[in-house]
């Protein structure tokens, strides 16, 4: 029984505690570089590290992976592995100029990476183990994150014998991502939440356009790094260098970023799409991902759009996100599985978890509004401020507010949110009153500013600003969203003070603005991780109108409900319940009665009991007690005596024999030891309470009812007096076992025994103790005492059992064996001249002597005593004492003295 | 069940009435002492927050932080500076010491000799044991309640991420929060009980299983360990603080019950039967 709980429990354990989950079977992979040619004339001939993966079942559809921006095929293995198990051919690559490829780096360039994507589904129609929908046209996916997301949109955009996509974390148009501009004079209304203002002449994202350029700079196995430019193709090169020293984009330099683009090809793109956006994104925001829905959805492609809680500011897409993308392949590449619902679905970052990691809730809507069906709802939220706020901006753009850090806030969690700090002066700032319920907000809100320079305080021909949208608690704490920073540039700002209306697109982010929340409006003049405008000027700031914020309603899922758990807890506690009607059961079990010995107080049979290492406390004790007896169970210290009253009580199990009391089996527990009251080695008192507190709870143990208790009597047998009322810590050992004894009588038990009862006792009291245990025994029932001291069990006892070394010795009436048949002792000087003289008599049949004593044993046989002792006397023999013979004491002093010799 | 070999009046189901065993366990000082100092640990966390004038309240996500923020807050803080270590030790003492103690005291043989069913027995003392660890775990943030809102007003409850609950919401939350360290204590008291019954030293019982706890804490800071780290019954300990935000995620709660559960059960199952076969020599 439980043994099967454990092994059911351990089950139990293995399936419901552990939230991991364990891979499946190992899929069969290979290493090869894939010769390409690339170029506008298709003469430049490099080759790509690749690695290929199979399932265990082909033909199968294939499905492309590439890297982000700076990674290799290496960093894919994991989902390439998990592509393969769900049945697909995966081939992984290392883009030109990164890792063991050759070539410069292009920026997904048409002419080059792109064009390298095309030779890959050529490579991939020509293996047999890939499906094909036609002649050189494979079955093919294409999927990837930041660099490889942008590919696979390209590749989709120019080849047509793509398949399905499934771009992650990835941008629409280069140009709007690195020197974005949120500002525009009239915002065309696109229904979708996060449409970004895209507008031209933007302000350059110095921080992470610099992190990005930094990942291709060095040398690589197929190039070395060549100066300034590192593995960049020149045009690349250039662009970057001409806006990190302006700090603005030439005309020439947007064509180039827009052609690298998927904006530049998106028109074409009419495979079914999975858009997978991050909401912590400060480089491709949510508004890249809007765009590239707009754009597909009006070619005609089928999209999906999923936010999650994460990109390039958080954590790459987990599991199950990266199981949705198989999902997605499933169907659109296999046929198999149900067509994935064309929902919405973005993540609602919560409280933190005891796990460290933040809740995540997710948030379904039926699609993604704007694409089909109506626009997204825009709540108006009024914002208060000063009408007109004066800001500086300080000359070099320094001191400068931090928004977070590029590339870091990965790392540093949940705080990027909270490390944000505004330089006074330099900012307005315009506060809504408190959310009377949650508002949850999901997108870019957009708010019309009013801006102007201020004459005669060294005014700009230009403004750039930064608005930033924050979440602020009841007790002043402020979050950013995703960090999210929204610049504008407005070019031309007239000088003379006239001022310019601008729609400014905030960055598009989901957060839960709790109530008692305010949103706070912050537009400064500076951020550190953009390029700022160095020269110094005031401007005044207003706002026109309310704050307008995207909410879309949907179903919201949390963390899976744990099923699996609540099954296990069911389980576990079925299998409690099993045991206990086990147990229960089996509690009522016969007792074991013997008929013939009803009547008998006690009987032991060959009880036996030994321990490990053969250890024999009590080997082979047979005998009975009749009712009425007082019985002495006399034997040495270690005889085995206490051990054989345990078995009694039924506290240590015989090893063999048994014991029967009135007939039943002694058993732990067998109710028939309610009729067995007992001390046995140590009083056994609760010290914190009163001697009388102990009587009344032991017996209130018993459940059995008060006035069979008998307290008063017991008491008296105790005579504590007033002592009784004191804590029984403050008792002497005497008067603790009075106690004790007293104790063992409540209830008055057929079957008294007793452990050396008069140890520790003064000589009245040993008297006294004598009476009582006649008394005891007078009105019918049985005592058993157990004594070291032969004069003890003589006074006190009728009958008597001798123990040694475990075994019986002798057992009888104390009189029959005390007066040992009738033979008379003689103490005297010479023993041997004495058993002469004795045997001279005639009619003495025997005479024995114990050499130790120097005492004759003579069995006079009808000769009288005196006539012996005279004649000793005539014989010489000087006698000193003359009495019965007390062959017990001989045999128990033989016992305790020398041990059976 | 028969009982015509049993004195008058006794029965075995009416032995050791748990209102008896109650009124012993109750009368001792342990008992009063370790109930008295979860009555008096939220008083001493007021005195601290009163005497430290640091500079605090910057909301740096953790639970000290926003202690005095509100009555619920500070008996967030009060439980969950005490889960991992003084409701443990708590119960190890309720459920370690319940036996050994009456072995050293050589009062447990004459119970059983009563008799009291072996099974019985540990049941009654199992269950009065349960009784009094619900008490001081009621106690605490009973009080903590109770201090915070004469202090600190029965305002909303706010969480590490500057979410805020309702007071009555809050106070909900809080008694699931106590009925799950309820359930969570299990395997302390299935792992007392079970060195209770197999030592006659009460500070064996009661130490062997806090060490137990600390040992498995140790293990549990090694992150090294990962995924093997789900199996130590100390691992869940905090997952209550899931049920501290407006959506529950009841992932952790559940795997946290069914460890705790799986612990217990198997620490009590042992405890029975190592009980039940034990010769009684003290």
């Amino acid at each position: 029984m439980l043994g099967l709980i454990v092994v059911l429990a351990a089950a139990g354990t293995a399936v419901g505690i552990s939230a991991t989950r364990t891979p499946a079977a190992a899929v069969r992979s290979q290493n090869l570089f894939i010769p390409v040619a690339d170029g506008p004339a298709h003469d430049q001939h490099i080759r790509l590290d690749t690695t290929v993966y199979f399932p265990s079942k082909t033909p199968a559809p294939a499905v492309l992976v590439s890297p982000g921006f700076g990674g290799t095929k290496t960093s894919l293995a994991q989902q390439a592995t998990e592509l393969a198990q769900q049945g697909f051919v995966v081939l992984t690559y290392t883009p030109r100029g990164f890792g063991a490829s050759t070539g410069q780096i292009a920026l997904n360039s048409p002419d080059y990476e792109i064009a390298d994507g095309k030779q890959l589904i050529d490579w991939l129609a020509a293996r047999p183990e890939v499906t094909k929908d036609g002649p050189n046209d494979p079955r093919v996916g294409v999927t990837g994150g930041s660099y490889g997301g942008a590919f696979s949109l390209m590749l989709a955009g120019s080849d047509k014998r793509v398949d399905a996509i499934a771009p992650v974390i990835t941008w629409n148009d280069l140009s709007q991502a690195l020197v974005p501009n949120t500002a525009t004079s009239s915002l065309a209304a696109t229904g979708t939440p996060a449409a970004g203002a895209f507008a031209a002449n933007g302000v350059f994202k110095r921080s992470w356009a610099g992190i990005f350029f930094a990942s291709g700079l060095g040398s690589s196995a197929g190039s070395p790094g060549s100066g300034a430019c590192g593995r960049f193709i020149p045009q690349v090169c250039l662009a970057y260098q001409q806006i990190a020293t302006t700090g603005q984009a030439g005309q020439q330099t947007v064509d180039l970023l827009r052609s690298d683009s998927p904006v530049s090809v998106t028109s074409h793109i009419t495979v079914p799409t999975l858009l997978v956006q991050g909401e912590q994104d400060t480089l491709f925001g949510l508004d890249q991902a809007d765009a590239n829905a707009r754009q597909i959805a009006a070619a005609g492609g089928t999209v999906k759009v999923i936010w999650y809680d994460g990109g390039h500011d958080g954590a790459a897409p987990g599991p199950a996100l990266r199981g949705q993308i198989g999902d997605w392949f499933q169907h659109y590449l296999r046929g198999q599985g149900a067509a994935p619902a064309l929902s919405f679905q973005y993540d609602v970052q919560g409280a933190f978890r005891s796990n460290g990691t933040p809740s995540v809730r997710t948030v379904t809507a039926p699609a993604y509004p704007g694409l089909t069906g109506a626009g997204t709802t825009r709540q108006q939220i009024t914002l208060n401020g000063h009408a007109s706020q004066f800001v500086l901006n300080p000359p070099g753009g320094n001191p400068a507010a931090v928004t977070g850090l590029p590339g870091l806030n990965g790392a540093l969690g949940g705080a990027a949110s909270r490390l944000t700090s505004d330089v006074p002066g330099e900012n307005a700032s315009f506060t809504s009153a408190a959310m009377s319920d949650q508002l949850l907000i999901a997108g870019s809100s957009t708010v019309h500013l009013r801006v102007a320079a201020v004459p005669g305080q060294a005014p700009g021909r230009q403004a750039v600003l930064f608005a930033k949208l924050y979440d602020v608690g009841p007790d002043g704490s402020r979050t950013l969203p995703g960090a999210g920073v929204a610049p504008l540039r407005i070019d031309p700002l007239p000088a003379d003070g006239s001022p310019v209306d601008v729609t400014v697109t905030l960055p598009g982010i989901v957060q839960p603005v709790q109530a008692g929340h305010h949103l706070q409006l912050v537009v400064s003049t500076t951020d550190q991780s953009y390029a700022n405008l160095t020269s110094p000027a005031v401007l005044r700031v207003s706002l026109d109108g309310q704050l307008a914020v995207p909410v879309v309603p949907g179903v919201s899922r949390s963390a899976g409900f744990p099923a699996g758990q609540l099954i296990a807890i069911v389980v576990v506690l079925g299998l409690c319940l099993l045991a206990g009607i086990v147990a229960l059961l089996r509690r009522r079990r016969t007792e074991n009665v013997d008929p013939d010995s009803v009547g008998v107080p006690l009987v032991l049979s060959g009880l036996g009991k030994s321990y490990p290492g053969g250890v024999v406390a009590v080997d082979d004790l047979s005998f009975r007690v009749e009712q009425g007896q007082v019985v002495g169970l006399l034997g040495p210290n270690g005889a085995g005596k206490t051990t054989a009253l345990r078995m009694m009580m039924g506290l240590v199990r015989p090893s063999g024999g048994s014991i029967r009391v009135f007939g039943e089996l002694v058993r732990p527990g067998s109710p028939v030891l309610s009729r067995i009251g007992s001390f046995v080695e140590g009083s056994g008192f609760l010290p914190h309470l009163s001697g009388m507190a102990n009587l009344r709870l032991y017996w209130a143990a018993t459940g059995r009812p008060d006035d069979q208790a008998g307290f008063d009597e017991a008491l008296e047998i105790a005579g504590l007096g007033d002592a009784v009322r004191r804590k029984v810590g403050t008792y002497s050992q005497g008067m603790r076992q009075r106690l004790a004894i007293a104790q063992s009588m409540l209830g008055m038990p057929d079957l008294l025994v007793l452990d050396e009862p008069t140890n520790g006792l003064d000589p009245p009291q040993i008297r006294d103790m004598r009476d009582v245990l006649r008394d005891y025994a007078a009105g019918g029932r049985t005592v058993l005492v157990s004594s070291h001291l032969l004069t003890e069990v003589e006074q006190t006892c009728t009958h008597v059992v001798v123990m040694h070394k475990g075994r019986l010795v002798a057992a009888g009436e104390v009189g029959e064996i005390v007066s040992g048949g009738g033979e008379t002792s003689f103490r005297v000087d010479d023993a041997e001249r004495a058993i002469d003289v004795l045997r001279a008599i005639p009619g003495v049949p025997s005479v024995d002597d114990s050499r130790d004593s120097g005492e004759v044993h003579a069995r006079l046989n009808g000769v009288a005593r005196s006539a012996a002792v005279d004649a000793l006397v005539r014989a010489g023999v000087a006698v000193d004492q003359v009495g019965p013979r007390r062959r017990l004491e001989d045999a128990f002093l033989e016992l305790v003295g020398g041990g059976g010799s | 069940m028969s009982t015509s070999s049993a004195a008058v009046g006794y029965r075995a189901a009416r032995t050791l009435p748990a209102r008896v065993e109650l009124t012993r366990q109750l009368r001792r000082r342990r008992t009063q002492l370790a109930l008295g100092f979860l009555v008096l640990l939220p008083f001493l966390l007021l005195i601290a927050f009163k005497i430290g004038n640091g500079s605090s309240n910057r909301n740096s996500g953790q639970f000290v932080d926003l202690a005095t923020q509100s009555a619920s807050n500070f008996t967030v803080f009060a439980l969950f500076a005490s889960a991992g270590f003084l409701l443990i030790v708590v119960v190890a003492l309720f459920f370690g010491d319940t036996v050994a103690s009456e072995a050293s005291w050589s009062s447990l043989k004459y119970l059983l000799a009563i008799p009291v069913p072996r099974g019985r027995l540990l049941r009654q003392k199992a269950i009065v044991a349960g009784i009094l660890s619900l008490i001081g775990l009621v106690l605490l943030p009973a009080v903590s309640l109770l201090v915070g809102v004469i202090w600190y007003g029965s305002g909303d409850m706010v969480g590490p991420t500057g979410e805020a609950l309702p007071f009555g919401v809050s106070v909900g939350r809080i008694g699931l929060t106590v009925a799950y360290l309820a359930v969570h204590l299990l395997w302390v008291a299935g792992l007392a009980l079970l060195l209770s019954v197999s030592t006659n030293a009460p500070l064996g019982a009661v130490g062997g299983a806090v060490l137990a706890s600390i040992l498995s804490e140790i293990l549990d800071s090694i992150t090294a360990l990962g995924g093997l780290r789900e199996y130590l019954p100390t691992h869940y300990v905090y997952a209550w603080s899931d049920l501290l935000s407006s959506s529950v995620d009841w992932g952790d709660i559940a795997r946290g019950l069914l460890s705790a559960l799986v612990y217990g059960v198997i620490f009590f199952a042992l405890a029975a039967r190592r009980f039940a076969t034990k010769d009684i020599t003290s």
